[in-house]
């Protein structure tokens, strides 16, 4: 950490306002702390040590701002204040807490500095933390890119840090005794003749004692929980079926709704038919919403058959009616007009390639993807219309953006954002998915139509996989040139719709200047390559698009290491070794020499079987990974895969084996099976049945290796998801000698 | 709405968890939505629909079924969902293989994964895995968490064997 970094950390912490009975603890890092929510709703007994930590009389309570979508970030965030707080995880209880600015996400706009993750130098390390002031100012409470972590790494241990600091000055007040010879064990201060006082009782009497403007951090050699593996803090209600999923929210007198809207996405409704179903039984009221109709009824199942005997006029999608279009828009980008971008320019690609003996051409392309979470989209609310809580609206939703939600619910229901409560549950997988409101702001135009009563709001699949938001497809085109047993000049091309032109579009936010979405994943990749140019062309928008688990690099690994690959075979180098001669970063070789030696890669394999290895870096973290397939008459067997990644600091080495395996999961799912169509405007999947998904069976042993340089601690929830696919592809190419360049893989290879 | 053609409420007797219970349902009502939304039991599932995810598996006499197609007017047997194999204070070895290997991430496929493998080990104490690809691959994990559950399955027969 440089100077700039000791600069940011100091004066972190600040005592905010002492309250009754109390003391409200915040930070103050610019001029002006956002609301502290915990001020609010404090009774008299209970102290808010900060906005991570509430102490009172009925036990520890830490706030964890982010959203839980499986990534384990309940529990990895509440060990970090749990840690420096000296209490036991049993001891705490896990909240979410309320939305609010001061929970702002610094680390996830740092990605799209345009500096690589690899480069430490003080113009890129200033660039990423001026990158926490619009993070702030636009309060973004968000949960994605791989940030939780790396945002909360110093937040959460500072907020335990002081509040144990506050707690054992409380206690030495109490006894009469200097704070110095005090220390704290589990949940207690702990004095010199052994008496203790639990921090419980200690509460009320935290009032006015001020935090101390450095909570000195332990070392790492004295953690007792951090960096190592914890039992998960909702893996006990997972398993027994009592985990509140937001599909789960009860409430009095709830009535149960659907929606149909226009499958030409984005579109508006003309008209609608829906006499047959308002007088079908158990159906209560009929609701337009933005772009459809919501049907609401005594059930779901109720809401959902009357739903479909609904007979809609739509107006045509604002985008071109078919796939065959949007490829033939995104081959048609490849123009300086629409270059968008052109991070890397290293040496003179268009002379080394004019001059070679041999230029490597091929091009590459990539589906739509569904996200496809477990959980149906859903939501719930309730709109007062009259009585005490008259103006005000309250929503119970799984969102990874909960600020965002108070900003369009407010607008919807007319009302200041001081009116809207946001309870942001458990959810089942995100993946991207729950950053977008439109479920949400259907669920609060319903409640507002019907005031009083509670409106939980259930997307049925076949809504959910065609109303998405999608991975956008994408086609790269690669010019290479081999010379020595090396890479002489790449140059990769890659086209595709803005992710963030269509997203934050959607936010009513216009983010100027390039999408370094649409070269992510590929030009900042650690190969030190002669002449290596990497470029971005933006293709115009078609069908929403977003953030798709590990977002430009779900598609731009697979380009990128697909092309390393053809590289590769060119040179009739070993892949790997040929990567590791290319490769100066030393975190991203030691991720390649684990997968070798992990895997014994170069060994003799059985008959039909062979292996094909990937490296991407994404979200600073590299990743490598070596998948064995076997080729017979039945198909390609995926029999075998290794992955190592390094993020920097390991806080639960399990949990991140976890995301390690379900990211590369994610990464065969889509490059196997996944693909998205449109025709005459519409998606043409609906459901599991032609959008599936990697089966039980099909699910290869991963053995995950878990490095550590020991700087840089890093999220682990995507970076697992890009080099699934190319290791994939590789494979069966050694396999088979077939090189698949378009996405799924099952189009031209079938899967046993 | 009485008298309508689409629908027709009667009292339909059904056993829960043990439970005898008695409700108003629609017999072509899945008895998904009416664990869930009628009775309350939300532990079970709704994740496609059409029997493809496997979210939604509960027990009818002890066999697993896709309560999502199911409708409740053919339900004669004994329902047993997630919320009825165990507890917090009396886990079933199965729940307690998957939390010894930490298997959930999101969870929400978790409790129809739990049901399929509680009948799996129910059938065949010892399962091959070929057994187990088979008892498992109707139940999805977006996640991609089988590796723990092939983990889970195989500690829980141990589990089971030493009871």
């Amino acid at each position: 950490m440089g100077r700039l970094g000791t600069i940011t950390r100091r004066g972190f912490l600040v005592v905010s306002a002492a309250v009754a009975g109390g003391a409200v603890f915040g930070y103050l890092k610019y001029r002006q702390s956002p609301d502290n929510p915990l001020l609010q709703n404090l009774g008299d007994d209970a102290a808010a040590l900060t906005p991570y930590v509430r102490v009172d009389s009925s036990g520890i309570t830490v706030i964890v701002p982010r959203a839980e979508m499986g990534q384990g970030v309940r529990t990895t965030l509440a060990a970090l204040v749990a840690e420096e707080l000296d209490v036991s995880m049993d001891a705490i209880r896990v909240e979410h807490g309320p939305a609010s600015n001061a929970y702002y996400n610094s680390a996830i706009l740092a990605e799209g500095v345009p500096f690589a993750p690899t480069d430490n130098g003080l113009v890129a390390t200033q660039a990423r933390h001026f990158m926490d002031v619009p993070a702030k100012f636009l309060g973004l409470q968000l949960t994605g890119g791989s940030s939780s972590v790396p945002d909360a790494w110093e937040k959460h241990r500072h907020a335990g840090a002081a509040a144990r600091a506050v707690l054992i000055e409380a206690a030495a007040r109490v006894w009469s005794v200097p704070a110095s010879s005090l220390s704290t064990q589990d949940g207690a201060v702990v004095a010199t003749n052994g008496q203790r006082l639990d921090y419980t009782t200690l509460a009320a009497a935290c009032a006015d004692i001020d935090v101390p403007d450095v909570p000195e951090l332990k070392a790492r050699d004295e953690w007792r929980l951090l960096g190592k593996s914890l039992p998960r803090e909702d893996m006990l209600p997972k398993c027994t079926g009592t985990a509140q999923f937001s599909i789960d929210v009860q409430l009095d007198n709830m009535l149960y709704a659907t929606v149909r809207t226009n499958p030409g996405l984005g579109g508006y409704m003309k008209g609608f038919d829906a006499a047959k179903a308002s007088g079908m039984a158990g159906v209560e009221h009929i609701v337009p919403v933005r772009g459809g109709i919501a049907v609401v009824a005594r059930n779901t199942w109720y809401a959902l058959q009357a739903a479909k005997t609904i007979t809609f006029d739509w107006y045509p999608a604002p985008y071109p009616d078919s796939t065959e279009e949007m490829f033939a828009q995104v081959e048609a980008s490849f123009t300086s007009d629409a270059q968008d971008s052109r991070m890397r320019d290293d040496g003179d690609v268009s002379k080394a390639l004019a001059s070679a003996s041999a230029v490597i051409e091929a091009e590459y392309r990539v589906p739509h993807l569904a996200h496809a979470a477990m959980e149906p989209l859903n939501a719930t609310a309730l709109y007062h219309a009259q009585g005490d809580e008259a103006g005000r609206i309250e929503v119970w939703v799984g969102t990874q953006f909960p600020t965002q939600v108070v900003k369009e619910v407010a607008l919807i229901a007319g009302v200041d954002e001081s009116n809207v409560t946001v309870n942001t549950t458990l959810m089942g997988g995100g993946f991207g998915r729950r950053a977008e409101m439109d479920y949400v702001k259907q669920a609060a135009e319903t409640a507002v139509a019907i005031p009083g009563m509670p409106i939980k709001l259930t997307w049925s699949r076949e809504e959910d996989t065609t109303h998405d938001a999608y991975r956008p497809l994408a086609i790269a085109r690669l010019r290479g040139s081999v010379k020595d047993s090396t890479i002489d000049a790449m140059d990769l091309q890659l086209a595709s719709p803005s992710v963030m032109e269509s997203q934050m579009g959607r936010l009513g936010m216009n983010v100027p200047g390039p999408d370094a979405t649409i070269v992510q994943g590929a030009w900042e990749q650690p190969y030190v390559i002669d002449h290596y140019r990497v470029t971005g062309y933006r293709a115009p928008a078609s069908l929403p698009v977003s953030s798709w688990r590990s977002v430009g690099a779900s598609q731009n690994g697979f380009f990128h290491e697909s092309a390393i690959d053809e590289l590769a075979f060119a040179t009739g180098v070993d892949p790997l070794e040929f990567r590791l001669q290319l490769i100066n970063h030393e975190p991203s070789r030691t991720v390649l020499e684990a997968v070798r030696d992990a895997s014994g890669w170069g060994e003799p394999l059985p008959d039909g079987h062979a292996r094909g290895v990937a490296f991407v870096l994404s979200f600073g973290v590299p990743c490598a990974q070596v998948i064995e397939v076997r080729a017979d008459a039945a198909g390609i067997t995926l029999v075998h895969a290794w992955a190592a990644v390094d993020v920097g600091i390991a806080l639960d080495p399990r949990n991140i084996e976890a995301q390690v395996i379900g990211g590369l999961n994610f990464g065969l799912a889509a490059a196997m099976y996944g693909e998205i169509t449109v025709a005459d405007g519409r998606v043409e999947q609906t459901n599991f049945h032609d959008y599936p998904s990697l089966r039980f069976n099909q699910a290869p042993p991963v053995h995950v290796s878990i490095l550590e340089h020991g700087e840089h601690i890093r999220g682990i929830g995507e970076p697992g998801t890009p080099p699934a696919a190319p290791a994939l592809g590789n494979a069966i190419f050694a396999a088979t000698g077939q090189r698949i360049r378009e996405l799924p893989f099952r189009k031209q290879v079938t899967f046993v | 709405m009485p008298g309508s053609p689409w629908c027709e409420e009667i009292a339909v007797q059904l056993t829960v968890n043990g439970e005898s219970l008695e409700v108003d349902a629609d017999l072509a009502m899945p008895l998904l939505w009416v664990l869930r939304d009628e009775l309350g039991l939300t532990g079970t599932k709704f994740g496609c629909g059409i029997a493809q995810c496997g979210a939604c598996t509960v027990h009818v006499d002890g066999r697993p079924v896709r309560s999502c197609v199911t409708p409740v007017g053919t339900v004669s047997g004994e329902v047993m969902t997630i919320e009825g194999i165990g507890s917090a204070e009396a886990l079933h070895a199965v729940q307690e293989a998957w939390i010894e290997q930490q298997v959930a991430q999101c969870g929400y496929c978790q409790s129809g994964q739990i049901m399929t493998a509680v009948s799996l080990l129910g059938d065949n104490p010892q399962p091959s895995d070929d057994d187990i690809d088979r008892a498992m691959s109707g139940n999805l994990c977006r996640c991609g968490t089988y590796p723990r559950i092939r983990a889970a399955v195989k500690a829980a027969a141990v589990r089971l064997s030493e009871v």
